[in-house]
């Protein structure tokens, strides 16, 4: 196997066990095992309880899976990396600090050359739509904005892996569409590694190109669904045939594990 | 428009009720001191509070010098010393396990009881009147701080990990930053009571400060002049409230 070929994310017979109440361990995740391609976009979906954030969180290195193994570039995880880029589920802007002092948090703690990181981050907030909010703080900015800013955070350190926990999942519907439009063609134009958690059928298609199918608690893989549709996709996408069947698809997975569960 | 001026108007009597509020209180006051006829010395007049405080003023002045001073010295040495002290506790388990149980059994002891005591170990003079108001203050501040510094919120904390912070950066640019309104909020608190602290110390031994004139006033049965300290005091403790509020609306609007 070449440098290239090797996966950027190898997840292997992993689990994660929590205590429950009356200390009865409860399985959360698992076992789950799949691979993510360098370049490639991965979106894990799910029904909500299914593990699929605990599983974000094993793959960053802020947790640790009870059993099984998770490499990156083929050597284990044993904690944060700096090469990893996280966009959680709300926003988590620091409310005191300015939108691009929140954007240079990770050069002041990367210890990056100041200039070059402003420049850059300016150039970031800019492509998001965000120029003239640099001074703004969080409160003063809609959800989406927050989002936005969000995402410039996680880029700024030019992290080559991404991760996106339910990055959306607060917004209201529109502002979500036209947020997973506005990621697909910010993507599009580098192509770092990226893995998506989502409850959102329709984002997880119109981002990735492979989406993983998640069983209830404990979640286990039910389907990895390749999206073969062409790029760059545009809002033209969602009208696609191709989308609406594996979308369809998606779906009726799910629930099939629904109706089996009730 | 009938909506745009309601609001208005209720704004307006919202602006005006507190302070005619207290005027409708003196009126009351200075017309049943007069119609009832009751003794000066038992519930003087307003206005003969007024007249003795004008000619007391330079004596007033002075007894309140010292009173906010051993008001101010204690609660912010109670500041100084809480802050260090509750990152300790909330950095070190082994003194969360022993230092903070003891906070809180020094907390259950009444102050008020412990002012004599104090006066005997320390003497008479300032350092006594500041030990108490700093006991006093301690508490509420100590324990908002610990609070505040463990307030930050777990995606905040998260955050910080991922993008590999070690414990000190995070402490530094989260838990502090988190903490800073919480103990502003507790020295809210504290500097309501220090006043309190201070009149208790020089009630149980003292020449000068407010308390002390209360005390001696009133033995005298000069109780206009214990009223005009009284007022004084209570002048004292409400304006140190709203600075502390200033200065916590000011870091609030940089912060936020």
């Amino acid at each position: 196997m070449t440098l290239a070929d090797r996966p950027r994310v190898g997840v292997e017979g992993i689990t994660r066990r929590f205590n429950g109440p009356a200390g009865k361990p409860v399985e959360a995740l698992g076992p789950v095992t799949f691979d993510v391609a360098a370049g490639a976009f991965v979106a894990v979906v799910g029904p909500s309880g299914c593990g699929k954030s605990t599983l974000l969180r094993l793959i960053a290195g802020l947790d640790v899976p009870s059993t099984g193994d998770i490499r990156r570039d083929g050597a284990p995880i044993t904690g944060p990396s700096r090469d990893v880029g996280i966009v959680f589920q709300d926003h988590v802007l620091l409310p005191w600090l300015t939108v691009l002092d929140n954007v240079l948090l990770p050069a002041e703690l990367y210890d990056l050359p100041s200039n070059a990181a402003r420049a850059r981050a300016r150039q970031l907030l800019g492509s998001v739509g965000l120029s003239g909010f640099e001074g703004h703080k969080p409160a003063q900015l809609s959800g989406g904005m927050r989002q936005r800013a969000a995402i410039c955070r996680a880029l700024l350190a030019e992290p080559s892996i991404l991760l996106f926990d339910e990055p959306f999942g607060a917004l209201d519907a529109l502002t979500r569409e036209r947020l997973s439009l506005d990621l697909a063609g910010l993507w599009g134009e580098t192509r770092r590694t990226a893995l998506l958690i989502t409850h959102d059928i329709a984002e997880a298609v119109l981002l990735a190109d492979e989406v993983i199918v998640m069983t209830p608690r404990p979640g286990r893989i039910r389907e990895r669904v390749a999206v073969d549709l062409p790029r760059p996709r545009t809002a033209a996408t969602r009208r696609d045939p191709r989308f609406v069947e594996i979308a369809e698809h998606i779906r009726d997975l799910i629930f099939a594990d629904w109706q089996e569960a009730a | 428009m009938t909506k745009r001026g309601g609001v208005i108007a209720s704004e307006w009597t919202q602006a005006a009720l507190p302070p005619l509020a207290f005027i409708a209180l003196f009126i009351g006051w200075q017309w049943s001191t007069t119609a009832l006829q009751i003794r000066p010395w038992i519930l003087p007049a307003p206005t003969a509070i007024v007249s003795i405080a004008y000619d007391w003023r330079i004596e007033l002045l002075r007894h309140t010098s010292v009173t906010t001073l051993e008001t101010i010295a204690g609660f912010l040495l109670s500041a100084l010393l809480a802050v260090p002290l509750s990152i300790a506790v909330v950095w070190s388990v082994l003194l969360r396990r022993t230092l903070y149980p003891i906070l809180l059994a020094l907390q259950s002891i009444p102050k008020v009881a412990l002012a004599p005591l104090i006066t005997l170990w320390v003497g008479f003079g300032l350092w006594p009147k500041i030990l108490v108001v700093f006991l006093v203050c301690f508490f509420p501040v100590i324990v908002n701080t610990i609070a505040g510094l463990e307030a930050a919120p777990q995606p905040m904390i998260d955050l910080m990990r991922s993008m590999c912070a070690g414990h000190w950066q995070t402490f530094r640019r989260v838990r502090v930053p988190v903490a800073v309104p919480h103990f502003l909020v507790g020295c809210k608190i504290a500097v309501t009571f220090a006043v309190i602290g201070a009149v208790i110390a020089e009630f149980v031994g003292s020449e000068e400060g407010l308390g002390y004139l209360i005390l001696t006033a009133s033995s005298q049965s000069q109780t206009a002049l214990a009223f005009a300290a009284l007022a004084v005091l209570t002048i004292l403790s409400v304006a140190l409230y709203y600075l502390t509020e200033m200065i916590e609306r000011w870091v609030a609007t940089r912060m936020a």
